[in-house]
């Protein structure tokens, strides 16, 4: 028999719940961080392909939801700060190492450029609206202006988002669950899922759900794909991963892990709109919600199940 | 998989986001901002050391208490000069500062009241109590006798009250260090060599080839200097051999673990003077010129071979052989050591006695790596009056039973206290200074019924424990930070002594000992033996005989002297004479025959453990002295309860799970007030379960400690009382698990 | 200069001193340590064996929390101390989540805090309040570049292992076995 035990200190309530650090606040900033980023990129890509016109919900009226999610992230973000008053010090350094420093900047430059490129379609999403200030309407005609370039920025900014959302697990090869490379393009993919999911949600034209959904399910598919390739990457590495893996291969993720994120948060909605193409009616929000859903537990359940593992010794 | 982090309850996961724990907005940082200073370290140089000696075991090292710019206590390190600690205080040293913090102290004397046929603590005035006391302590005086009214003490404050208790009349007296812990390595040690063992034990162990040890657990016991020299042993590769059924960290540490079944020790010490004897193998030189007797002790080990001790311990015959030779080569740097809780079995003295016996033989008394000569500094005394000379005390009402008893035996005090029993002397009022008898003596029924008997307790202590339940007045003692005591002067390599000054002023309104006991000296008209205004009288007094002062011992705390008793060891060739009957060392007993008692040790067989039983046994954590530090925070932080190890063989057989709280049925159907979790460990017999003593507080005032884990002296009913000494053998206990609560109603 | 600090397995009886006295030099908050004691027991009665190991942050010469350190709170001092600056330390927990050893904590005051090396006692030339007060005396601490020194001394004469090695991060505690 095998025994480890703290015969000091270490056993006590104030520390050993408080290494489990990150609760719900830095998944859903995750999962809003994916979410922005994904519709960024389509909106970005569509307008470079010039299609503003048929694909108007993508172009013009989701990216509204990017600055929404965007702050609602930063502010789940400042949410998990335990040292809140100093949180500006993000902004006095730049630590090329630090995945977390490059998060704060991607986002300090994001953000803004989210909310400039919605408040260019204000006018056309709101009939009548005015800037009231001659500068503001000067600037907007001068931006309008300068829209692909903005667009090739927003797609290149929304990638660094996208991955970087998944760097920020990978940098920590002290949680073998998360130390692996494979997290900044699952999670860029898983991203760009879930912004389309929630782009197809408020689309009303068929033709553009009909595009989206198409990528849509090529992107579950990679992201599947991905996952698959996760698993078996851990399988194959030392005892650590091994353990990280079997938490979802029997272990106590397993459960939330293949019904929530596997089952219900993608085979099933990709199903679903398999079966749209071959004709079957869906109600459009049906596998939205549920690509939503499962982005979302995707990353609590991520983030929650690489706190527990750690190195053996 | 083994993991730190599994606490958070994943379960939640699947129930969404809004279970995870939803933390409130944090604006700590506030208070960082303004309280950044106090929370650095702060150097040494920036603070005040003050001298003083600890007080949270019986060790007394001596150590700097280092106060900052505020006046409050940061830390408490030792003092390099004292031989007790050489700088290096322990857990429970360094932790003493929690004694000190412990909000649930005790702040103001306290008188029983009954109102409505309801009990309760009233606050009182120090004017109030001390009167009350006095009044009682004259009353009892006059109806029966000052010899009826007992002291039970441990540690400083019980030198303070043994002054009072001498001159009001009173020589009843008695120490738990006695019955319930060493008494019978005295008597086993004084009948060969015609030395008590004392306190600190004069063992070489820094200088030791071989260090034997049987049941004591150096390490866990967390006797400073003893685990200090341990170390120091194992640096120099000497070699440990352990005898115990559980690994001990001692053990663990060990070149030989010999993992003994239970109650069957003094069978291997016989079997180990056997083999040296046989084998010829002995330090012959030493037993010619210092000891008697050898022949007789040749002839009565003839037939204990290690073959005969096998079938008793299940240690393997060539295993006793080995360890025999390893002790042998290692001769005289050798120490099999007395260990200090010796009362197990009710044949304790005569263990000891073999484990005398058995050093005897391996020349190791007197010698360097074996025992040193100690020596300490007599401390002269205040001047005062003659003591008056008792009636009658402790010894006389033996009536001829426990003769080897040379300190008062605690568990006769209680007896004495129940008129039933029919005492030629009976005790009818006591004070309790120090000790928590409840979790300290077993047969707790006994304990119960001679609280109820009595007409008097008073408790001076610094905590609420147990013992303060029983009390009809409790005087709050301030701690050992906040006060004067006594010299400390206690032999060693090199004598010396050590001053305790007070650190910080008294907290709430606790007291000094020596200033509760002068007044109720001074308010029992004996004012002639307190003949001083404060204590730094008598100390600087005592301190300037003694070539230093109070003025110096504050700025040195520790200061040793030279000695005078002649060397450490014994020079080659040297006379010398024990201080035994015969002069030598008595390898055959004179004293012990006198008695009636065996001259020389046999084996005597044990109850073994029913089926579904398990052997009780108990022991020390390094971070706590007995029940009393079990609510000091900054050690209660360190170990906040115990836990029932339990063989995993065992754990199968009855379907435990590790933590699992169950409660302990003892064999005469006590059992535990609260539940203990189980601990299934590789490092504990099958049959046998192991818990660390001082945990299972009853005390709901303890706010740490109540409720947590079980208390071994309440599960010991079974005593196998020491006919040489009165030592309480409590080693012949047996318990069974409990996994449901039992559900007859529990006294609380 | 190399701060780095040699734990002796075969010493140490897990009294739990190095985690008070820690706590009493450092005002490190009751409920919270710097360093705590491990106790593996391993084999079946009576083959059995116990390492103990006192540990605390290992001063990594590759220290992922320093790396992850968004702010440059966490950094590194003379000797390769691995310090936190608390007005500077945001309380993101990016260290905690990077060190495999566990070996920081989220104080109350929101900062992260872990151990200094009693870096406010080495100035003053003396050595760690656990080296110190450890009755045992199994802790070793020194410069690994001076060859006197007595985690040098420690080391050179014994078998010693660190702790996830694999996690490539250079621990500096070094433990005897």
């Amino acid at each position: 028999m095998k025994e480890e035990l703290f015969v000091s200190g270490r056993n006590i309530p104030n520390i050993d719940p408080y290494l489990n650090i990150w609760h719900w606040e830095i998944p859903i900033y995750l999962f809003l961080g994916g979410l922005a980023a994904g519709i960024m990129f389509f909106a970005g890509l569509f307008y470079v392909m010039g299609k503003e016109k048929e694909m108007v919900t993508t172009v013009k009226w989701a990216p509204f939801l990017a600055p929404v999610a965007l702050v609602v992230g930063l502010f789940a973000l400042f949410l998990d700060l335990k040292h809140q008053l100093f949180f500006w010090r993000l902004y006095t350094t730049i630590r090329i190492e630090s995945p977390m420093s490059w998060g704060a900047w991607t986002l300090m430059l994001v953000t803004p450029l989210s909310l400039i490129w919605a408040a260019t379609y204000v006018k056309e999403a709101i009939p009548g609206w005015n800037w009231r200030f001659s500068i503001l309407k000067k600037l907007e005609a001068q931006i309008i202006k300068y829209r692909i370039h903005m667009a090739w920025v927003m797609m290149g900014l929304a990638v660094i988002l996208g991955v970087y959302t998944g760097i920020l697990l990978s940098a920590f090869n002290a949680r073998p669950l998360w130390n692996t490379s494979i997290l900044g393009p699952l999670f860029l993919v898983s991203g760009l899922s879930t912004g389309l999911a929630a782009t197809m949600w408020m689309s009303k034209s068929h033709h553009e759900r009909k595009v989206l959904s198409r990528i849509d399910m090529v992107l579950i598919v990679v992201e599947l794909f991905l996952i698959i390739h996760l698993l078996m990457g851990m399988l194959a590495a030392g005892q650590a991963q091994v353990e990280a893996a079997q938490l979802f291969l029997g272990g106590e993720f397993t459960v939330t892990f293949w019904v929530f994120v596997i089952i219900l948060g993608l085979t099933f909605p990709v199903t679903l709109e398999i079966l749209e193409l071959f004709g079957y009616k869906i109600p459009i929000w049906i596998p939205s919600l549920l690509i939503l859903f499962g982005g979302l537990m995707f990353r609590m359940i991520m983030v929650e199940a690489g706190q527990i593992t750690r190195f053996l010794y | 998989m083994k993991t730190r982090r599994d606490f958070i309850k994943i379960s939640a996961l699947g129930t969404g986001a809004a279970t995870l724990g939803l933390s409130a907005l944090n604006w700590n940082g506030v208070k960082a901002l303004y309280a950044a200073d106090e929370q650095e370290a702060v150097s040494d140089e920036e603070m005040t050391a003050h001298a003083t000696y600890c007080e949270v075991c019986f060790w007394k090292c001596a150590g700097w208490a280092y106060t900052d710019k505020k006046g409050s206590i940061r830390k408490i390190v030792g003092n390099a000069d004292d031989p007790h600690c050489k700088g290096r205080l322990c857990p429970r040293g360094t932790g003493g500062v929690g004694m000190y913090n412990d909000e649930v102290r005790l702040k103001t004397p306290l008188i029983r009241e009954t109102v409505g046929g309801k009990q309760y603590f009233r606050k009182a005035s120090w004017d109030e109590a001390l009167g009350l006391v006095t009044s009682k302590m004259k009353e009892v005086s006059e109806k029966y006798g000052p010899e009826a009214f007992a002291l039970f003490n441990h540690g400083a404050p019980g030198s303070h009250f043994k002054h009072l208790f001498h001159a009001y009349g009173s020589g009843n007296e008695g120490e738990p260090a006695w019955a319930q812990c060493r008494g019978p390595r005295e008597v086993g040690f004084a009948a060969t060599f015609g030395s008590w063992i004392g306190s600190p034990e004069p063992t070489d162990i820094r200088d030791t080839r071989c260090l034997v040890l049987i049941g004591s657990h150096i390490g866990e016991n967390m006797h400073n200097g003893q685990v200090q020299e341990m170390s120091t042993a194992i640096d120099r590769g000497a070699t440990i051999i352990t005898v115990d059924p559980r690994l001990s960290t001692a053990a663990s540490k060990s070149k030989y673990w010999l993992p003994i079944k239970p109650a069957t020790d003094l069978a291997l010490l016989l079997a180990w003077i056997h083999v040296l004897i046989y084998e010829d193998i002995y330090d012959k030189d030493y037993i010619e010129k210092y000891a008697m007797g050898f022949d007789q002790l040749k002839t009565h080990v003839k037939n204990m071979t290690p073959e005969w001790a096998y079938g008793i311990t299940t240690i393997k015959p060539d295993l006793i052989r080995r360890t025999a030779r390893e002790m042998a080569a290692a001769s005289p740097a050798v120490i099999v050591h007395p260990g200090r809780h010796v009362v197990w079995y009710g044949d304790d003295s005569q263990r000891e006695r073999a484990i005398a016996m058995l050093n005897a033989l391996l020349g190791s008394w007197g010698r360097r790596g074996g025992f040193y000569f100690k020596e300490k500094v007599p401390v002269p005394r205040f001047p005062q009056p003659e003591y008056p000379h008792p009636a009658w005390d402790w010894k006389d009402n033996l009536d001829g039973r426990y003769p080897l008893s040379s300190m008062g035996i605690t568990t006769e005090l209680l007896k004495a206290s129940i008129p039933e029993l029919g005492y030629k002397h009976q005790i009818k009022a006591w004070m309790v200074a120090g000790t928590n008898l409840p979790l300290t003596i077993p047969d707790n029924e006994l304990f119960k019924k001679a609280a109820d008997a009595v007409e008097f307790i008073v408790v001076v202590d610094t905590m609420p424990m147990e013992i303060v339940k029983y009390a009809d007045v409790v005087l709050p003692e301030c701690t050992y930070l906040e006060r004067y005591d006594y010299i400390r002067s206690a032999s060693h390599r090199e004598p010396n002594i050590a001053l305790r000054a007070p650190v910080v002023k008294p907290k709430y309104e606790t007291k000094p000992a020596w200033w509760i006991a002068k007044q109720l000296g001074e308010r029992l008209g004996l004012g002639a033996y307190f003949n001083y205004n404060d204590i730094e009288e008598v100390l600087d007094w005592q301190l300037k005989k003694l070539g230093t002062s109070l003025e110096e011992m504050k700025k040195t705390g520790v200061k040793k002297f030279p000695r005078r008793s002649g060397a450490l060891y014994l020079h080659e060739g040297e006379d010398y004479e024990f201080n035994t009957n015969t002069g030598k060392i008595e390898l055959y007993s004179t004293d012990f025959e006198d008695h009636g008692f065996d001259p020389l040790p046999n084996y005597t067989e044990h109850p073994q453990p029913q089926d579904n039983y398990y052997r009780l046994i108990y022991g020390r954590a390094p971070m706590h002295t007995f029940s009393r530090t079990s609510n000091n925070p900054n050690l209660w932080d360190l170990m906040e309860t115990n836990s029932v190890w339990v063989n995993p063989k065992v754990a199968d057989l009855w379907d435990l799970k590790n933590s699992q709280e169950v409660w302990l049925q003892n064999q005469d159907g006590v059992v535990s007030e609260f539940p203990v979790k189980v601990r299934i460990t590789e490092r504990i017999r099958w049959d046998s379960v192991y818990m660390v003593h001082g945990f299972g507080h009853n005390n709901k005032k303890l706010s740490r400690a109540y409720g947590h884990g079980a208390s071994d002296s309440k599960l010991i009913t079974n005593v196998m009382t020491d006919p040489m000494m009165g030592g309480t053998g409590m080693r012949g206990n047996f318990v069974t698990f409990l996994t449901e609560k039992p559900g007859k109603e529990l006294e609380s | 200069m190399r701060y780095a600090m040699a734990i002796d397995t075969k010493k140490c009886v897990g009294c739990g001193d190095c985690v008070v006295a820690c706590q009493t030099e450092n005002n490190v908050p009751i409920g919270y340590c710097r360093d705590w004691i491990v106790e593996n027991v391993s084999g079946s009665y009576p083959n059995v064996e116990i390492e103990l190991r006192s540990e605390r942050c290992n001063h990594c010469d590759n220290a992922p929390c320093v790396r992850c350190c968004p702010t440059g709170a966490s950094h590194i001092v003379e000797g390769g101390i691995v310090k936190v600056t608390h007005n500077e330390c945001i309380g993101c927990g990016a260290c905690i989540q990077s060190c495999p050893y566990d070996a920081r904590y989220s104080h109350p005051d929101g900062y992260v805090d872990k151990c200094t090396f009693c870096d406010h006692r080495l100035a003053k030339g003396q050595s760690t309040a656990c080296v110190e007060v450890c009755p045992t005396s199994c802790l070793y601490f020194g410069d690994l570049e001076d060859p006197n020194s007595d985690v040098s001394k420690a080391l050179k004469n014994r078998s010693w292992k660190v702790l996830a090695p694999e996690a490539g991060t250079k621990p500096q505690l070094y433990f005897l076995t």
